[in-house]
């Protein structure tokens, strides 16, 4: 019996915590990516880099921080960097849009004109960040790093596996929660919100209610901001900031996006899901697992791993492609235009 | 005519600026970089048949050009009979039931009856087993042979020239895969699709150590044109030096860029008229048709997703062919290189500021934007430099700014891609009506 | 004076071809004008015309007398316009109720009691009020449909062949509801394919043919002409 305690809390420790984690740094960022396209009917290139220069404003503003003592241990300083971190992100948003991405809505220009377009904002914000921060690795938390560790774990239970839950894995869960819980509460509460969702669904009928679409589009790149900001900082959080990370997570955050159905904001957090724990669960050596559950002599000698995590990216490709070959529009009906 | 003469006096400055590095810098440095916008020009060249004439949207181009520089390796280097032995035939066998299971899956397809999908994962699943059981041991065998030297099966020992055609079929082979899955959805998707398979293509290509050595790099592979130092002692050519006033080191690597610049020219030209005669064929008219009208092509019976199948396959197997041109010019292949920034996204940027569906625009932009790749840099640190002239040399806010001058080529490569798609959405040359 | 008037109107979409030819349409207050006529006549495009969707090369649009022509289709729901696609006329995502809200949008006083006259209107809606349009049948679709376009209270009211694809009961019934929406005082201008049907709820009728304008009547007189039954009705 403690022996499948044991294989249970194994899971728990390198599959379930962590695939938890990466999956709501993913819906979040997938989020963003559903929103403006949604809202904004293209696919942005950009996005990634958004999300790393809000973590950066955050670092910055840690740093800051930290230079007049100010901390909030055992919490990480950088909750307290979270909202100038927003408020940058948000306005750069804004600026781009209003120096870039508008002009081409005004032309009508086909979406792929304004895919390219983010590709060049891509290039000028990665430009940009590492020209600020610089390319190098950084902390980006402090305070106490455990909420518990695997040795406390293991004496508090008896147990010979531990369950290390870190600070940052439970901030990353307890924020997303709230902030998903207020986007929903957004988006089918408020006349915002749902002049936002009516936009997305059907654009001329916004425009015979009389909804304004810049509005619309304003709030769209608030919001953009906002989750890019948080899934950002959250990401570097639980890792660490490194600016070329931010533009690999393009690929599981699209492919969440796709698979929970492009503009579909239930899709995203679904598919953000469906994306970590697929990645974590296919990359993960089993062998352990098995071991604890069979006789001594069945123990087996390989790794048990399906993939490497090298490959995690293939992951990610594989279920994109799988949902584009069976169900193109995604498992929640997104916009197939 | 006046067309021609805009685009002759913009070829023209580009080959002001380029001299101007030659004069200013140095000959050697100027015809390294002429030889990277060749190469680069090739490359643009490949995407904007797709882009250009097609309309597809291949963000992919990194995983075709590190495949076709890997056909470097597997047709140059030469093979290592000691790995073979110990591992050939793993490999080959876990080949095989790869195969086996791609057909039975096949012929699972085939049939309808309940829970299909549930036995084709189940066939799948046990082929890949069963592969990897014959696979991981023949790694191992071949990883641990001399690993400090091979710890990979080899090439072919042929001529480095062969995988420029190689790696352009390797390429044709991926585009082929990605194509039958994601051709026909959406532009986004192909996009998605294609950034996907790049980054697995270059992850295998990183840590499958057995195929050629990694991130181990397989580094010495022969030349297509004679080494410096052959040159070097070679009586004819010092006297040659002599003449020429210049020292024989100088001239010898002068004279071996040229012989590279010379192929790879030969290589450009080549594509550039394949490419302006099928766009001036019935072929070509019909891509274009397909593009500007999809719907309307489709009505009339053209097979629309089977004519993007063929330039999407064409496209990247042009990209393959330059990526096996820069592993010859490097004479090694470094997975580790090949970074989406530098070598799918600039070369977007290539086809876009030089003017999608123009091919010799495609060229002038492989050259532009690779030159201004190169001499950002530089432009930057100078610019820095100036700009904080009046700061103490300690200044902390100068040292970040100079260090981070780096940076600029990227920031310069956004502000270009913006200002042209804004402001000359058609390129530097435009797209002639026919 | 009628209350809204499209007056000698002459244009197309965008730079094309012209499609109306000195056309006018006109409708009283509280009254239904009903546009009939072939396909490819110009019905929809006379009423878009009117809606400020394309650009009038001469003509103008006169709303209680006052020139709208150059104003927006946006600018013309503020001054009391309302109007019913074809199709896509419904939030198909969103729940009933939020269609409605939605309707409302450029409000900004209390929407409850115009909601609850309009479900007053269509008892169906309020029962399915938390359904998702989309997944409601055709027939009560164009119900949603009309009933977004309540909700601004609106003097007057365009649908665009409201009875398309909708079963000949549910048409009867969508019928009308039309002419007890026009009994509340607001001006209805319709176009349709089911002439016969139309033309009979019709106080004005309209026949257009290839966009001008060739038979205007009262709807019975229309009915009753043996040219117009010859040629539009069937006989």
């Amino acid at each position: 019996m403690e022996d499948v305690t044991n294989a249970i809390v194994l899971i728990l420790n390198f599959l379930f915590v962590p695939g938890l984690t990466y999956g709501c740094q993913l819906a979040l960022g997938a989020l963003g990516v559903t929103l403006v396209y949604g809202i904004l009917r293209y696919s942005n290139f950009a996005h990634g880099e958004t999300m790393s220069f809000g973590a950066m404003v955050c670092i910055l503003v840690v740093w800051w921080l930290q230079s007049l003592g100010i901390s909030i241990a055992p919490l990480p300083t950088v909750l307290l960097a979270l909202p100038i971190g927003i408020l940058a992100t948000v306005l750069f948003c804004l600026l781009t849009d209003r120096l870039v991405y508008r002009f081409y809505r005004q032309q009508k220009s086909q979406p792929v004109i304004l895919l390219i377009a983010s590709i060049g904002v891509m290039f000028l914000m990665n430009g940009l960040i590492r020209f600020v921060i610089g390319p190098d690795d950084r902390r980006v938390g402090d305070g106490a790093r455990f909420i518990i560790n695997a040795r406390e774990f293991r004496q508090m239970t008896g147990l010979s596996e531990g369950l290390a839950i870190k600070t940052s894995q439970g901030i990353t869960v307890i924020v997303t929660v709230l902030l998903v819980a207020a986007l929903f509460w957004f988006l089918n509460r408020t006349r915002a919100g749902k002049s936002m969702r009516a936009y997305s669904d059907n654009e001329d009928l916004a425009l015979l209610s009389g909804i304004n679409p810049e509005r619309v589009v304003m709030i769209t790149w608030i919001l953009t901001g906002i989750l890019a900001t948080i899934a950002g900082t959250l990401y570097g959080l639980d890792k660490s900031y490194k600016p070329f990370t931010y533009l690999q997570l393009l690929l599981p955050i699209f492919a969440a996006a796709i698979v929970g159905g492009l503009g579909n904001p239930l899709g995203a957090i679904a598919g953000g899901f469906v994306i970590a724990f697929s990645e974590v669960s296919i990359t993960f050596a089993y062998r352990k697992f098995i071991a604890y559950l069979v006789p001594e002599s069945w123990a087996p000698d390989g790794l048990l791993q399906l993939l490497s995590t090298d490959y995690k990216f293939a992951v990610s490709f594989v279920i994109l492609v799988l949902v584009l070959l069976i169900r193109p529009t995604g498992i929640f009906r997104g916009q197939s235009t | 005519m006046i067309g021609v003469n805009r685009n002759l006096i913009m070829f023209g400055l580009m080959a002001l600026m380029l001299s101007a590095v030659g004069f200013g810098q140095s000959w050697s440095l100027a015809l390294a970089i002429v030889n990277l916008c060749l190469i680069s020009a090739i490359m643009a060249l490949g995407v904007n048949i797709q882009w250009g004439y097609a309309g597809l949207f291949n963000v992919g181009v990194m995983g075709f050009a590190a495949l076709g520089g890997v056909a470097g390796v597997l047709v140059s280097s030469q093979p290592v009979p000691g790995a073979w032995a110990v591992g050939g035939a793993g490999i080959l066998a876990a080949g095989g039931v790869a195969l086996v299971t791609i057909f039975a899956v096949w012929l699972v397809t085939r049939v309808h009856f309940p829970f299909r999908g549930v036995v084709i994962g189940i066939v799948i699943l046990a082929g890949f087993l069963a592969a990897r059981a014959v696979f991981d041991p023949a790694v191992e065998a071949i990883e641990g042979y001399q690993s400090a030297r091979y710890g990979y099966l080899g090439g072919l020992g042929l001529p480095i020239l062969f995988s420029w055609f190689v790696g352009g079929a390797l390429a044709a082979g991926a585009a082929w895969i990605v194509g039958k899955i994601s051709l026909g959805l959406r532009s986004d998707y192909l996009a998605i699709a294609t950034l996907g398979i790049s980054e697995i293509i270059v992850a295998m290509l990183k840590n499958e150590d057995w195929l050629a050595r990694g991130v181990k790099n397989v580094t010495g592979l022969p030349r297509p044109v004679p080494y410096e130092v052959d040159l070097q002692q070679a009586v004819w050519f010092q006297d040659l030096a002599q003449s020429l006033g210049t020292s024989s080191v100088d001239l010898s690597s002068i004279v071996v860029k040229l012989s590279y610049a010379a192929l790879f020219a030969v290589v450009l030209l080549a594509v550039l008229w394949l490419s302006e005669t099928a766009l001036r064929s019935p072929w070509g008219r019909m891509m274009r048709a397909i593009r500007d009208n999809e719907v309307a092509a489709g009505a009339m019976g053209k097979d629309v997703t089977k004519r993007h199948l063929q330039v999407f396959i064409l496209g990247s197997a042009v990209i393959g062919m330059a990526g096996a041109m820069l592993t010859t010019l490097d004479g090694q292949f470094t997975p580790s290189s090949y970074q989406p920034l530098r070598f799918t996204f600039v070369i977007w940027v290539m086809v876009i500021v030089g003017g999608s569906g123009n091919n010799w625009g495609a060229v002038l932009g492989g050259f532009l934007i690779w030159f201004l790749w190169v001499e950002a840099e530089p432009i930057g640190l100078w610019l820095m430099d100036t700009l904080t002239s009046g700061m103490a040399i300690e200044n902390p806010l100068r040292l970040h700014l100079i260090k981070s001058a780096a940076h600029m080529r990227l920031m310069t490569m956004g502000l270009v891609l913006l200002l042209v798609l804004r402001f000359a959405p058609q390129g530097l040359i435009p797209e002639q009506k026919r | 004076m009628s209350f809204l008037i499209g007056e000698v109107m002459t244009g197309g979409y965008g730079t094309g071809a012209d499609i109306l030819h000195d056309c006018t349409i006109a409708v009283d207050k509280g009254e239904i004008a009903v546009v009939v006529g072939p396909n490819g006549a110009g019905k929809s495009t006379a009423m878009k015309a009117m809606f400020g969707m394309l650009n009038l090369r001469s003509g103008r649009v006169l709303l209680d007398g006052e020139d709208i022509t150059a104003l927006t289709p946006q600018a013309r729901v503020h001054k009391g316009m309302g109007f019913v696609p074809q199709t896509s006329n419904v939030f198909t995502s969103m729940s009933v109720e939020e269609n409605l809200e939605m309707g409302a949008f450029i409000r900004e006083d209390d929407i409850s009691n115009t909601m609850e006259q309009v479900f007053a209107l269509f008892p169906i809606l309020k029962e399915k009020r938390a359904q998702a349009a989309g997944e409601l049948s055709g027939g009560q679709r164009q119900q949603v449909a009309v009933a977004r376009a309540l909700m601004t209270k609106p003097q007057v009211l365009m649908l665009d062949e409201p009875t398309a694809g909708v079963s000949p009961i549910v048409m009867d019934e969508l019928f009308d509801r039309i002419i007890e929406i026009a009994r509340t005082g607001i001006t209805i201008l319709i176009v349709e394919q089911n002439a016969r049907q139309a033309l009979n709820i019709a106080d004005k009728g309209y026949v257009l043919v290839q966009g001008r304008n060739r038979f205007t009547d009262t709807g019975q007189a229309l009915l009753a002409n043996p040219e117009v039954r010859q040629s539009f009705l069937g006989g």
